[in-house]
């Protein structure tokens, strides 16, 4: 596919809809700024609601945007229709043609294209060998699987060779297995093909497994954009680290810095982090500490209470409580580790460089 | 708000001039013809100028309101009857084993579909003055219940119209999500505190809805009470008195019964809008009911008496074929078994045939275009103009169908448009009448098509017009298409409203069975009826076809 990539910039988007109920008038996006580049994989991630499926309607076309401007590679394309827009959608009910073939169905975009016909058969079925459907031409789409169906709208999505590709949810509607295994044919074929790719989905192990970059959105607006590192290591709030892995909100008070370091007051326990600029004395901050950075010990750290233990095979789930606080861990690999049973009195270590102190 | 065009500069594109071709065309068949009804009705031939006499005279003079109360009686206790059977059957139906149930449900079915007159007729020829079991019963010394009157009318009516009680009612029992019961009988209710406490106020909506389907029909029917009557007379037989009599025709009375008549209708629609929709419960049925296995007497005693309801309903149509191959004498004696009636018929009624097929013909294509892109609009072009539309398009339901014949008749009498006495005219009144059956199938198809389909098909470079044709009208045609065999069906066994606008050339086959029970000539009259309930047969076989088996008469 030698054509040119294009990247898709959102300038000031923002998409009023009316509460069915109330009839007042809300921000499904509101004031949306993005950047993708051409050829990168970028996901959309958020709760339901939160936007993502409305600004990526906004790209194809079936949502006009209210505000702002739209643009593919440079060229700015609200008033194209959506069959005007060089963009091809993957839907998540896949949205095959009930009454054509699988070859018909790939074959629908060139069709209208007017390419002739050995050169639709050439490409058609170049893109189902991509796909791994060869030889499922003549079949009805209703004889096919849900990860077969799927493999199809991909197909169909492909061949007519758009700048950008998006997806809306595609494997939402596959079970567990399916959808890890076609996720990453997702993330082959788009590779391989070198296409500019905009993936909705609200699973952020989906998110991460695909994305070059995500975009994390909550109530209409983008919370954080930047790559699946970048956003689980550095959340810039309580929502991003919440909605992106499991997380522990520990909060203290900074009460002075010591050795180039800051520190807090969390629940009588001194906690030293890394100094930003920003920072101020009496003010709090809360820190994310991941399950997984986190251990129990008899003594060091900060003294706590056990008061869940459980055994989940590669890791010890433990819920304990330091003062007030709730924390949750994994103590992964735990065979020759020492457990810790419920009401036990012990203490909880991690490497203060593995936490991150909110804004 | 999935579905919002692209707001770009506006310009008028081939939806706007759909959705206009539509309003003016409805609005000039049905507003206009039902607004002349109105301002005919506030005139006499008596007073002079702008008068409420006719309607004065209708509440003063019991040979007027006494009909009005005749006809609410009539509905009211077909209300009853058809739920007492409608149900009890509908819950037998659902939830027991009965052996060939699905024959029987389209029996039901078939039975519901056959011209409505055809049941009052047969009744005739089996309990009327001559009937085959009034005389048999008189040989014995007995005197066979009389079918004329008051409780025919009910009787016949009960037995055409359960069949909507019994649909409605199975549609709910068996969406009902089964773990409702199962969580009552968990909570240690017995079998029938269960049915009185969960499953019959659950389904009651739906029950309701049947119960408002079958007053409608009754309110406007026409042919039973006509035939059956005699001195009853209800408001549909009066209408046609005061505005086909011989003796005295009046239009102005007979437009201020039509009024008083739609008005009727209106107040059950408005119960039904208010009261019954509003608890309407949303089923997400994960578990539908299991099918109780009843054996021995047990299965033998729930399943008699659906047969005996299901024979006793689908009598007439077996009555009307037999009599159709025996030839009598004007004085009603038998004279032999041959194809004589339809020889009869052939000669002098043929022109009425090739009407019924020709005219229902016509009507149906127009059904199915305008039902295509009517559906179309109602469902994904949603918004103030559709609503209209809808508005428009339901309005049949209220208005009988000799209302809209006399509607019809005063608005197209006269300059600029002269319609009456031609084709066109039964034609415009089956198209009006019957296009809602193939609009609701059609939307109610359209609702379950993901929209996402016509979307890729736009994404993939195809213009939304040519995805209407090439994808979206192509998977709404099997929706549309059962609909529009059951508007086939209702236009070819059509009376109320041709009763009133044919004339000697543009007869039809239900207007000249009327004619031909009314002169007692039975045998012709079966033959002509014979072709419809073949007709009808056939038909309907084509919809369980069309639809494998699910279809939606309701």
């Amino acid at each position: 596919m030698a054509k040119v990539k294009k990247g898709v910039r959102l300038e000031h988007i923002s998409k009023i809809y009316q509460d069915p109920k109330t009839g007042k008038d809300f921000y499904a996006v509101k004031d949306t700024n993005l950047e993708i580049e051409p050829g990168s994989f970028v996901t959309l991630l958020g709760p339901s609601g939160c936007g993502k499926t409305t600004t990526l309607r906004m790209i194809a076309g079936f949502e006009s945007p209210d505000e702002g401007e739209i643009y593919l590679g440079e060229e700015p394309i609200n008033k194209l229709t959506p069959n005007k827009r060089d963009t091809a959608m993957v839907f998540q009910s896949y949205a095959l043609l009930p009454h054509y073939n699988i070859f018909d169905n790939v074959a629908y975009g060139l069709k209208l294209r007017n390419v002739p016909k050995d050169e639709i058969k050439e490409r058609v079925l170049k893109i189902l060998d991509l796909v791994e459907l060869t030889g499922m031409e003549a079949r009805m789409t209703n004889q096919l699987s849900g990860g077969q169906q799927q493999r199809v709208a991909l197909a169909r999505a492909l061949v007519i060779e758009p700048s950008v590709l998006l997806f809306d949810e595609p494997l939402s509607n596959l079970d567990a297995k399916l959808r890890v295994s076609m996720r990453t044919e997702i993330r082959r074929i788009q590779q391989e093909v070198g296409i500019t790719a905009i993936y909705v989905t609200h699973d952020q192990s989906e998110a991460m497994a695909l994305s070059d970059k995500i975009i994390v959105m909550d109530k209409g607006y983008v919370a954080q954009m930047g790559t699946p590192q970048e956003i689980y290591y550095h959340p810039v709030s309580e929502f991003v680290a919440d909605f992106i892995g499991e997380a522990n909100f520990l909060k203290g008070k900074l009460t002075g810095t010591d050795d180039g370091k800051a520190v807090l007051d969390i629940e009588g326990n001194a906690l030293k982090v890394e100094k930003r600029d920003d920072m101020e004395v009496g003010k709090e901050y809360t820190v994310v500490l991941r399950p997984e950075a986190a251990s129990l010990a008899d003594n060091g750290g900060m003294p706590c209470k056990v008061v869940l233990s459980c055994f989940m095979g590669s890791y010890q789930n433990y819920h304990v409580k330091v003062g007030n606080t709730l924390v949750k861990l994994e103590e992964h690999n735990p065979k020759n580790k020492r457990i810790y049973s419920v009401g036990e009195e012990c203490h909880l270590v991690f490497d203060p460089a593995s936490v991150h102190v909110l804004g | 708000m999935k579905n919002e065009t692209v707001k770009s500069k506006w310009r008028p594109d081939f939806w706007f001039f759909t959705k206009l071709i539509v309003i003016v065309v409805m609005c000039l068949f049905i507003i206009y013809p039902f607004y002349t009804i109105i301002t005919k009705s506030i005139f006499s031939n008596k007073v002079e100028g702008v008068t409420l006499y006719n309607f004065k005279r209708f509440f003063t003079k019991p040979y007027y309101y006494k009909a009005l109360l005749r006809s609410l009686f009539v509905c009211l206790m077909t209300v009853l009857t058809t739920t007492l059977i409608g149900v009890p059957v509908a819950y037998l139906m659902t939830r027991y084993n009965i052996p060939g149930k699905n024959i029987l449900h389209i029996f039901i079915i078939m039975s519901l579909m056959s011209p409505p007159f055809i049941g009052a007729y047969s009744w005739i020829i089996l309990l009327g003055r001559n009937g085959i079991f009034a005389k048999l019963l008189n040989t014995i010394g007995l005197t066979a219940p009389t079918i004329y009157g008051r409780g025919g009318i009910i009787f016949v009516f009960t037995l055409h119209l359960f069949p909507y009680i019994y649909l409605y009612t199975s549609g709910a029992m068996n969406s009902i999500d089964s773990s409702l019961e199962e969580a009552g009988e968990n909570l240690g209710m017995n079998k029938l505190r269960r049915i009185w406490t969960i499953t019959l106020p659950v389904i009651l909506p739906s029950i309701l809805a049947g119960c408002v389907m079958v007053f409608m029909t009754c309110l406007a029917d026409f042919g039973t009470p006509m035939l059956l009557g005699e001195g009853y007379v209800v408001l549909p037989v009066l209408v046609y008195n005061e505005y086909m009599s011989e003796s005295a025709v009046n239009p102005y009375m007979a437009s201020a019964l039509s009024v008083i008549i739609v008005l009727c209708s209106l107040l059950v629609l408005v119960f039904q809008k208010l009261v019954i929709d509003k608890r309407n419960y949303q089923m997400s049925s994960l578990r539908p009911p299991q099918e109780i296995q009843l054996h021995g007497w047990k299965r033998f005693l729930a399943s008699l008496p659906i047969y005996l309801i299901v024979f006793i309903a689908f009598l007439p149509q077996i009555v009307v074929v037999c009599q159709s191959f025996v030839e009598r004498s004007f004085s009603g004696v038998v004279k032999g078994i041959n194809l004589n009636n339809y020889r009869s018929i052939m000669s002098r009624l043929g022109g009425n045939i090739r009407n019924t097929y020709v005219f229902s013909l016509i009507a149906i294509v127009f059904i199915i275009i305008v039902g295509i892109l009517v559906s179309y609009i109602l469902v994904r072009k949603k918004g103030k103009v559709a609503n209209f539309i809808d508005l428009l398009i339901m309005f049949p339901y209220v208005i009988p169908g000799s209302v809209l014949g006399i509607g019809l008749i005063v608005a197209f009498n006269r300059k600029p448009i002269v319609l009456v006495g031609t084709a066109a005219i039964m034609i415009i009144s089956y198209v009006i009448r019957k296009l809602p059956y193939t609009v609701r199938s059609g939307t109610a198809f359209l609702y379950q098509l993901d929209p996402s389909v016509e979307e890729a098909s736009i994404n993939l470079g195809v213009s939304p017009m040519k995805t209407f044709f090439t994808v979206t009208a192509r998977m709404m045609l099997p929706g549309v298409m059962s609909g529009a065999v059951l508007s086939w069906i209702t236009c070819i066994n059509e009376l109320s409203s041709s009763i009133m606008l044919y004339s000697g050339k543009t007869s039809t086959i239900a207007v000249a069975i009327y004619q031909e029970v009314v002169r007692m000539s039975d045998g012709t009259a079966g033959a002509l009826a014979t072709i419809l309930t073949v007709t009808t047969i056939i038909s309907l076989v084509i919809v369980f076809r069309l639809t494998k088996g699910k279809v939606k008469i309701v």
